[in-house]
């Protein structure tokens, strides 16, 4: 089915299987390994990009459905001589140990940030009408989409907070 | 995933229309639930329609001071609407309870009401299971059960319904409105949506073949406080073992039954001045557990009591 989907500034036209999902679509299509296939059930936040700005799991959505949709992962958010300030900070604060989960996280963190800063409420705020104090319980409560087997939380937290400001 | 064939609808009447001519449509919004059990096998729609750009997404006011929840708006967007945050905080409560960020931003409201049971034997193919399988039995009954209904369930299926967001809705009295292949419109209770088990636990709702979910409609909130309660085995991002959604004089369980369960036991119970234990104690007279599961008849009393002490105690 032809579909056409903005995939990191760029409009591709595609004929794409109906079955195809929006992960394998950039994975095996495109060539864009950086969003990763973990569980491929939604589970594990490996496959986090931003679909109109808004962060999803590529691996619960078709491609065919994202026609006209603009689509950023990991390598349209920054590159190896222009990092984004995201991936910056993961680096300084050395945010990972095997780097699997890191794309998702670092996609997921760009856009949760953005949702902070519109005031959408998670399961930690305590005033549902007032602006979004991103408080450590916040943080972690908002990044729990996103799981990292080898465990750096910590330096996540400390990577986020520092693009947080 | 098995082939299918998909179509993008521009028209909701077209969609109901095609859902009911073609053999195994089904709508597709979010898909978060539906993708993953087409992965697994368990669901297996030889044609999606897919509903997801209806223009279905508004969130409005009502005539009578209620609210208009388009079915095709994500979860997120309804938590994050300034209404639904002001005036219903126990179904903003209850939607970020769900899920992670990534599925709400996805999830639509139609879809939630319409997501399937995890219970773990409708998961597995290579067990028995009447809601996947119907005649194959129930591989629950006597089996990992921890997670199982203690309400309203039947010797054919013991399998809950995992919505946190329909919980609130049920206690904030919500009605659904749906589009027919006919091109009837009809609206309901939400409470009149889903089906308890019976011996046909696969038919799990009254809606008819191609029938589409619209909108979900809310009265003015009750008077009285509201909240929502949900207890799991993580703090975050995990099913729940129990929940209860409290809106004024109103009370509704999650996770222990088949349907978001309106607790009228118990509102009547606290009509007539009991406590909030001897009221969720009254509503829990008939409840029923499998084994595994029988921590969810105390962890539920203990849950609802809590909650509605809570919401009674801001009452005064």
């Amino acid at each position: 089915m032809r579909t056409t989907i903005t995939v990191n500034g760029e409009a591709r036209a595609l004929d794409v299987d109906p079955r195809t999902t929006l992960l394998d679509l950039l994975r095996e299509t495109l060539g864009l390994t950086g969003a990763k296939k973990g569980c491929d059930h939604g589970q594990c936040g490996g496959c986090t990009v931003l679909v109109n700005g808004v962060r999803i799991n590529a691996c619960l959505s078709l491609a065919v459905m994202h026609d006209g949709d603009e689509v950023v992962s990991i390598e349209g958010l920054g590159a190896p001589d222009r990092l984004h300030p995201m991936q910056q900070a993961f680096l300084k604060h050395d945010a990972f140990q095997c780097g699997y989960c890191t794309p998702g996280q670092i996609c997921s963190a760009v856009a949760m940030l953005a949702e902070v800063e519109a005031g959408w409420p998670s399961q930690e705020t305590a005033d549902l009408n007032g602006p979004v104090a991103l408080s450590g319980a916040e943080l972690r409560e908002r990044m729990s989409g996103n799981i990292c087997r080898c465990s750096a939380y910590p330096q996540i937290v400390d990577a986020i907070r520092e693009v947080a400001g | 995933m098995r082939p299918f064939t998909y179509e993008r609808a521009t028209d909701a009447l077209a969609a109901v229309q095609a859902a009911a001519e073609t053999p195994g449509a089904r709508f597709i919004a979010g898909g978060t639930n539906l993708l993953d059990l087409m992965k697994l096998d368990i669901e297996r729609p030889a044609h999606l329609i897919d509903v997801s750009r209806l223009p279905l997404a508004d969130i409005s006011r009502t005539e009578d001071g209620g609210l208009r929840i388009g079915a095709m708006a994500t979860n997120s967007q309804v938590a994050a609407d300034r209404a639904v945050r002001s005036r219903y905080p126990v179904l903003v409560q209850s939607i970020v309870s769900g899920g992670s960020p990534q599925l709400r931003n996805k999830a639509s409201v139609g879809g939630n009401l319409l997501q399937r049971t995890r219970c773990a034997y409708f998961y597995d193919t290579s067990k028995p299971c009447n809601k996947r399988e119907p005649g194959s039995g129930c591989g629950a009954l006597e089996g990992l059960n921890r997670n199982a209904a203690i309400l309203g369930h039947s010797h054919a299926c013991i399998a809950t319904h995992p919505s946190d967001m329909a919980v609130a809705l049920v206690a904030l009295e919500a009605r659904v409105e749906t589009l027919s292949p006919s091109g009837e419109t009809r609206s309901f209770p939400l409470l009149e949506l889903h089906r308890l088990p019976g011996e046909t636990p696969h038919i799990e709702t009254h809606l008819i073949p191609g029938e589409l979910i619209t909108a979900v409609v809310l009265p003015p909130p009750p008077d009285g406080g509201q909240c929502y309660r949900k207890a799991r085995d993580r703090a975050s991002y995990a099913g729940g073992l129990a929940s209860v959604a409290v809106a004024g004089r109103n009370v509704a369980l999650g996770m222990v039954a088949h349907k978001p369960w309106r607790a009228v036991e118990a509102e009547a119970a606290l009509a007539a001045g009991a406590s909030p234990k001897e009221a969720i104690d009254a509503e829990l007279a008939k409840a029923a557990s499998a084994g595994r599961n029988d921590f969810k008849i105390a962890l539920t009393a203990r849950l609802a009591a809590a909650a509605i002490a809570d919401v009674k105690g801001r009452r005064g």
